[in-house]
């Protein structure tokens, strides 16, 4: 049975339908319904609202362009393509609409130092940023196998003024390095702001992220509705944890003839155990503050998850996202690493636009799409981050050396 | 009556506190941690603590995530850590078990299915460190629906509205992590302890067990003047990474845990 909205979500103690939550450790309870609290307060203050919006504007670049990408279309032969152009924001990805709210939230609460966990950098990069931007120290974990991996990333933290902490705990990937900012969190409780980087964590997490996000979708309505006339037929993004596709989607969830499609990363196949595709290839369980699917063995132990793209290496997905698969509301599918490859390289060859590799996994699911349907069909990809953090996982792929 | 309530009253009577030990399930092999597992109440220890090993404990520190990581690689599941739970009891029906660790393993068994499992092995009680009370009632039902208590955890950061929400349905005893951090770390002084007892004391009747930071013998016994119950976890733990030589146990290592808690048991015992 459809709903009546898909909005409404999440309740009072962070659900949606079953998943979401507040599984914490109890030393962490009392700030995260302080979190909560101060969250709700701040989202009613016209002086934060209006604060947020002029950074929104003059520091980070809003709106960003909705594009019309010509030649992809032409190309494809089918549907007319749009670009919704994030990898034109500040830091060159969408990661930084969520980290601009959350600092001012930890300056509106007091705290003097911020933390978060980075897969790719991505996220690490903007938080190291609106720490410096706002005068509060900065720590950001990171899997010491990524930072091997992301050292330009790396150096841009450091460079920004931040601290980067190797993890080495666990399989010392991004899993881990969510671990130890919880373990930092517990001990720092009282001075310090946990920057989560995804629509996951413990509620009222995937609520804030969301709605920081969201700006992404109602900027897109209004620009559509300008360039069109109407609304779109379809939208599309990457999901890891699911932040730049919750952003796009959240504004358009009522509006029930666009269709959605989040597209994850199916590594080499969902139907080998190299893949980061929770929705197709996890289970229910119980991690990071929250209930979702997860990638996990017969015993409920985690798994690593394995995609070309370090943004969607995670082994879990934001609850919100599997409450919308449960409802139908949603379509997910899945690209491989080589289809996002191919995605990638047609980007920059017919648009002059690098992708990230994340946002190429979106792509590569309009490639299949897009000539299977007529031209007057509209979709609009969220292309959520420039991809010149990812020429050297790319020149690796394809045999050449810089 | 449960093992727990027995235990804590038998020790009221005698006017001690509870040393409670901890240690991984599994950790470094099934054989080692099954032998250090049955040693233990021979050394003073008045309840059990078993670790159920997780690929994330977020809230330990690198002592307690080491062990898991083993364990896990030595092949430990939540089947193995009821088998052992099994065995203890082949000797031992007197000294209470708790369980304690993450949700998804016990979610992923089948929150009914565990429970009664749990409670067919001998095991007395769980502490779910991820479970906050706001969302642990599907377990709390089952749980108590077999005898097993809800083990809750209280720390620094509750004040009294939190403690209130605490101690409702919270049986066994109420675990008090004595200082904001992982396990392992920094160590809480005996006075803050006593007063964090008795704050939680007016909350509850059930005995209050601190943990969290306490390494040594002294230690123990300052705490043990506090509190009803000493834990004592990850400096157990240590020595077992400590007697690894080329990843395998050496001869000493069981040996010199036991000795480690026998002198832990003393401190307890010299507290009050």
């Amino acid at each position: 049975m459809a709903l009546n909205s898909y909005t409404t979500g999440p309740d009072e103690k962070g659900h949606f339908g079953q998943y979401g939550g507040r599984y914490v450790s109890e030393t962490l309870m009392p700030l995260v319904l302080q979190v909560e609290q101060e969250y709700r307060a701040a989202m009613k203050d016209e002086t934060f609202l209006a604060e947020l919006d002029e950074l929104n504007r003059q520091y980070i670049g809003r709106p960003s362009p909705l594009y019309y990408a010509e030649r992809l279309t032409d190309h494809l032969g089918g549907a007319k393509v749009y670009f919704k152009r994030e990898e034109l924001n500040h830091t060159g990805a969408h990661k930084i609409n969520h980290a601009i709210g959350q600092v001012l939230l930890a300056k509106r609460m007091g705290k003097t130092r911020v933390i978060a966990e980075t897969g790719a950098g991505q996220h690490g990069v903007a938080t190291a940023t609106v720490a410096a931007r706002f005068g509060l120290e900065c720590t950001v974990f990171m899997g010491a196998v990524d930072i091997e991996r992301q050292k330009p990333n790396v150096f841009r933290m450091k460079l920004l003024g931040a601290e980067v902490t190797p993890v080495t705990s666990g399989s010392a990937t991004l899993k881990d390095a969510m671990n130890d900012a919880l373990r930092d969190w517990v001990t720092n409780v009282h001075d310090t702001f946990y920057i989560i980087g995804t629509v996951a964590g413990p509620h009222p997490y995937p609520m804030m992220v969301r709605d920081f996000q969201s700006v992404i979708g109602r900027e897109t309505k209004e620009q559509i509705l300008h360039m069109e006339g109407r609304l779109p037929d379809s939208l599309v993004a990457c999901v890891g944890g699911g932040s730049n596709a919750l952003g796009l989607f959240h504004p358009f969830l009522d509006d029930r003839d666009v269709e959605m499609y989040a597209v994850e990363a199916s590594g080499h196949g969902v139907d080998t155990d190299q893949h980061a595709a929770s929705i197709a290839g996890g289970k229910p369980g119980v991690l990071h503050g929250n209930r979702t699917y997860l990638l996990q063995t017969d015993d409920g132990q985690i798994t690593e998850a394995h995609s070309i793209s370090a943004g969607l290496d995670y082994p879990g997905i934001g609850p919100e996202h599997v409450w919308l698969h449960e409802q139908g509301r949603v379509t997910y599918v899945s690209a491989t690493d080589k289809e996002a490859m191919e995605a990638f390289q047609l980007c920059c060859r017919t648009e002059g636009i690098i992708p990230a590799l994340e946002s190429a996994h979106g792509l590569a699911h309009v490639m299949r799409m897009a000539p299977t349907l007529p031209k007057d069909h509209i979709c609009v990809l969220n292309l959520s981050g420039r991809g010149d953090k990812d020429i050297f996982t790319v020149a690796k792929e394809l045999g050449e050396e810089i | 009556m449960s093992r727990l309530k027995a235990r804590f009253d038998a020790l009221k009577a005698d006017n001690r506190a509870a040393f409670v030990t901890y240690i991984q399930a599994g950790d470094p092999n099934r054989d080692v941690s099954t032998a250090i597992l049955a040693g233990l109440p021979g050394t003073g220890a008045d309840i059990i603590e078993l670790g159920m090993p997780f690929t994330d404990p977020a809230a330990d520190g690198p002592a307690i995530d080491k062990a898991a990581q083993r364990a896990l690689a030595a092949g430990a599941c939540t089947k193995q850590t009821f088998e052992m739970v099994r065995e203890f009891r082949t000797a031992d029906d007197a000294t209470p078990i708790v369980l304690m660790g993450y949700f998804n393993p016990v979610f992923h068994y089948g929150v009914e299915a565990f429970c009664k499992d749990a409670a067919s092995v001998g095991v007395d009680g769980l502490i779910i460190v991820d479970l906050p009370p706001e969302e642990d009632t599907e377990l709390l039902v089952p749980a108590n629906a077999n005898n097993i208590d809800i083990i809750r955890l209280a720390t620094p950061t509750s004040d009294d509205d939190r403690l209130t929400t605490i101690v409702n349905g919270a049986s066994g005893f109420v675990y008090y992590v004595a200082v904001a951090g992982v396990t392992g770390d920094k160590s809480a002084t005996a006075d803050n302890i006593g007063d964090a007892v008795a704050r939680i004391k007016r909350h509850t009747n059930l005995p209050v067990a601190v943990g969290f930071g306490i390494k040594t013998p002294e230690q123990a016994a300052g705490v043990a003047a506090r509190a009803d119950a000493v834990v004592v976890g990850s400096a157990i733990v240590s020595l077992i990474e400590q007697g690894l030589e080329k990843q395998q146990p050496n001869a000493d290592m069981i040996e010199n845990i036991l000795n480690f808690t026998q002198n832990l048991a003393n401190g307890v015992r010299s507290g009050r």
